[in-house]
């Protein structure tokens, strides 16, 4: 037990120590990093929206492919000729289209992207009140189920009656026949049997 | 309008496995989702100038040089295999008249001058770019990468990847004509 905790704390200890000290790897060598550290900030901001072309999904401040190298030196190189930040941007677009944007411009081919799921998102709400509304309505009308008719009534009233005789064997035998033989009374006992056959 | 209602979620998957099963089918047909569009095409060439290779192929070439005809430009290195498989067709495309230039892409000197002499040297000119500066000028993202130019300068096709026969006679030859009018 002693051991399992110490083995514990240890892991417990590790973990700690890693999430503390440890950052993501930096895929910025310190032979791309400018001596202007203002430019550089600015450098690295733009390196998180920019898209290592090769690499699908990773801008190219994470990236260590070689053309994601290239395009950071291409940022810097920009920056130290005194391009604004989206000129540096126009730039890379002007080159590797806008591919090379991680977040994608609003414009007439990006429409559907950026309309299509709040449009989505309207629709389904609106379809759900719909649903909502009309199921709600529908049991506001019924009122759960209907009521029995009269002559539901009575048979569930001598199914009942029958049912005490069984249970109560001590009563008046004679008396349980005759209502066993008319469970629906005598009046019309003939349509109440073919019925309950 | 209710039963209309009920059926569209139905409907609009149903529409949605139609569009990705077509473009699946694209696939086959050689549509390549993780190729990008370059922007160069309908722009002019970028501007550049780059150095030859000493000895094998001297003098290098700019910008200005891609005007007044049809002209192919090739990004190739030594080290790139698929730049090997495509360099027969390369070298026929240069025997049939067309001024084909080479962009050395991330090489040595030494390397690319080997292997020019070992697999022959079709190129026009070639163009030393050790450091790809001048590729990211043409938006290359992997070699090689084939462009055509027209008469005026202007970009109008570009392949990535390896040429084939196939890919020779259903998209370069067509855009080699369309460059020539």
């Amino acid at each position: 037990m002693r051991r399992f905790l110490a083995t514990g704390a240890i892991f417990i200890a590790l973990a700690v120590a890693v999430l503390v000290t440890g950052t993501p790897a930096l895929a910025v060598e310190p032979d791309e990093i400018l001596a202007n550290p203002a430019l550089e900030a600015r450098a690295r901001e733009l390196s998180k929206g920019l898209r290592c072309v090769v690499c699908q999904n990773q801008s190219i401040d994470d990236s260590n492919a070689d053309i994601a190298r290239d395009m950071r030196f291409l940022v810097r190189e920009r920056l130290v000729a005194g391009d604004t930040d989206p000129q540096v941007v126009a730039y890379m677009v002007a080159r590797y289209g806008d591919y090379v944007l991680l977040r994608p411009p609003f414009q007439a081919n990006t429409m559907a992207l950026w309309i299509g799921p709040p449009l989505m998102a309207v629709i389904v709400t609106i379809l759900a009140l719909l649903f909502f509304r009309t199921y709600q309505r529908e049991r506001a009308g019924r009122g759960g189920p209907e009521p029995l008719s009269p002559t539901d009534r009575e048979q569930l009233d001598a199914l009942v009656e029958k049912l005490a005789a069984e249970l109560r064997p001590s009563r008046n035998k004679s008396a349980l026949r005759a209502e066993l033989d008319h469970p629906f009374g005598t009046q019309d006992s003939g349509d109440s049997d073919t019925r309950a056959k | 309008m209710r039963r209309f209602l009920l059926l569209l979620p139905i409907v609009f998957f149903a529409v949605l496995i139609g569009v990705l099963g077509v473009m699946t089918l694209q696939t086959n047909d050689g549509r390549d989702p993780s190729l990008i569009p370059s922007p160069l095409i309908g722009k002019p060439a970028p501007e550049f100038s780059l150095p030859g290779i000493a000895e094998i192929a001297p003098g290098g070439f700019l910008t200005g040089d891609l005007r007044g005809k049809a002209t192919m430009v090739n990004v190739f290195a030594s080290w790139c295999i698929p730049c090997l498989a495509e360099h027969p067709l390369i070298s026929r495309l240069a025997e049939e008249g067309l001024a084909v230039y080479g962009i050395n892409h991330r090489d040595t000197e030494v390397d690319a001058a080997k292997w020019l002499k070992k697999n022959g040297n079709p190129y026009t000119a070639v163009g030393f770019d050790p450091d790809g500066r001048v590729s990211t000028e043409w938006g290359v993202t992997g070699i090689p990468e084939t462009f055509i130019i027209n008469a005026d300068g202007i970009v109008i096709y570009k392949y990535s990847g390896p040429m084939t026969p196939k890919v020779l006679e259903d998209k370069i030859l067509p855009k080699l004509r369309e460059a020539s009018r």
